[in-house]
């Protein structure tokens, strides 16, 4: 589904791996090793060479937002650009169930941006990227600041997710996260990207 | 009603308030003493070669020598508006986005206004055409040097958010949008301000001149106005071709965001 052969960026050496339809797969590394860097150069969001694909079409044949909205990245750092949560979402019906699902209330695309804490921000932006119904989702920590009852229903989303056949490239610190979710790891360490073999059959 | 004119004795007793200005300085200890001597004389010699040198172009009245000193004056204020950046463009770029417009908006103004209300003959004579873009030209770069900080302050601080909306597949103009408009209202500001105050709060500095020179009040107010206008046009349009041109330069033709081709914040 998504395949990358020799990608590089003035951070990032060649990376070649893929990520299959129903596939998610871990990116661990120390900090600063590259994991965002590499999501980033998949997206698209930084200047890179190499060859990326969605089911066999290269991302330069298509103008680059239209390849962003299909390959959707969640920085683990969220930007909000108006002072109304709702104000974010393409879809706020779709918004308001995935909310839900993750705990969210159904009021919640009403809540003024400011006051969202931490956790509500990172959950609120998977959300706004999930309506899109992304083929491929580029996750950055996305349960990093979440507790442990937050994480288990993000990781039930993923699932979901998954399920409905996206490929997912997630960022974790936590082993035990890659364990549960992942059928590979990729180890991202001085900008080097190594793929590690098979860790254990999808789901 | 004859100028009254002003020989030596008469600055030397205008420029004795300046002792009392520094006896104050001295008395609360300001420090302001070795300024305020440096600025005035600045100002007196600033303005004696000023004055010089355009007593000898409006003698020689060539269209070259016009020319040159127009561009010289556009290529002050170019300098003028990247000194003002908290964070410019790298390399050549910022002082290329801030006068090309700026230049083009004062040319395309002024040539409007000598051409059309004004029409001295013949139609470039220094005397009408070098204040008149020195005014046009110090209101644009107000502008633009204030639309361009606050364009590339906002891009650098609310980059996390502009790259939000790239990553949900916004192109670099929608993503921009907010941060370009802002960018906007902080050029013009001042102009707007200045229109809606003038005659109220501030008598204009050229439409006083033109009063103490002897001009009647009613014409003096209608150059004031006229002059307004042309400042107002070419503040707006510099405005938005500088701010378009750094939008397009802060992002990238696959619409990224290009936070890398700012120079290095100076210490």
């Amino acid at each position: 589904m998504l395949t990358v052969s020799g990608l590089h960026s003035a951070i990032l050496k060649p990376a070649s791996f893929t990520v299959g339809a129903g596939e998610c797969v871990a990116v661990r590394g120390p900090s600063g090793g590259g994991k965002s860097a590499l999501l980033r150069a998949v997206a698209d969001l930084d200047p890179g060479r190499g060859d990326v694909r969605l089911n066999g079409v290269a991302r330069e044949a298509m103008p680059a937002p239209q390849w962003r909205r299909r390959v959707v990245y969640v920085a683990a750092e969220s930007g909000w650009w108006a002072d109304r949560v709702g104000d974010h979402m393409a879809d706020p019906a779709a918004a308001v169930r995935l909310a839900a699902a993750l705990g969210l209330p159904a009021d919640c695309p009403d809540w003024p941006v400011a006051r969202l804490s931490t956790g509500e921000r990172q959950r609120l932006a998977l959300v706004r990227a999930l309506v899109l119904r992304p083929p491929v989702l580029l996750l950055d920590e996305p349960t990093g600041p979440l507790d442990a009852g937050s994480t288990t229903l993000v990781e039930e989303c993923l699932r979901a997710e998954l399920a409905r056949g996206a490929a997912v490239l997630l960022v974790t610190h936590d082993p035990a996260q890659a364990e549960r979710l992942a059928v590979r790891t990729l180890y991202v360490e001085a900008g080097r990207v190594v793929a590690d073999g098979e860790v254990r059959p999808c789901r | 009603m004859p100028l009254i004119s002003l020989g030596i004795p008469d600055l030397m007793l205008a420029a004795s308030l300046l002792l009392v200005n520094g006896a104050i300085s001295l008395a609360l200890a300001l420090r302001l003493e070795r300024p305020l001597a440096v600025a005035a004389v600045r100002m007196v010699v600033q303005l004696a070669i000023v004055g010089l040198v355009l007593e000898r172009i409006f003698a020689l009245g060539s269209p070259w020598l016009t020319l040159g000193v127009a561009l010289a004056m556009a290529l002050f204020a170019g300098q003028e508006i990247m000194a003002r950046q908290e964070r410019r463009l790298a390399g050549p770029w910022t002082y290329g986005l801030g006068t090309a417009p700026m230049v083009f908006a004062a040319t395309l103004v002024l040539i409007l206004a000598l051409s059309t209300a004004v029409r001295p003959d013949p139609w470039w004579d220094p005397r009408y055409a070098i204040p008149m873009l020195g005014m046009i030209l110090g209101n644009a770069m107000s502008g633009v040097s204030l639309a361009l900080n606050a364009l590339t302050v906002a891009a650098w601080r609310e980059r996390a958010a502009v790259e939000a909306r790239l990553a949900l597949g916004a192109g670099r103009w929608e993503a921009m949008r907010t941060l370009h408009r802002q960018a906007l209202r902080t050029g013009l500001m001042p102009i707007i301000n200045a229109m809606a105050a003038t005659g109220l709060v501030s008598l204009p500095g050229m439409m006083t001149g033109q009063i103490l020179a002897g001009v009647a009040p009613a014409e003096a107010v209608r150059y004031q106005i006229l002059i307004m206008f042309l400042i107002a046009g070419a503040t707006g349009l510099a405005v938005l071709a500088a701010t378009l041109a750094a939008v397009a330069r802060l992002t990238d033709s696959r619409h990224r965001l290009r936070l890398d081709r700012l120079a290095p914040p100076r210490g």
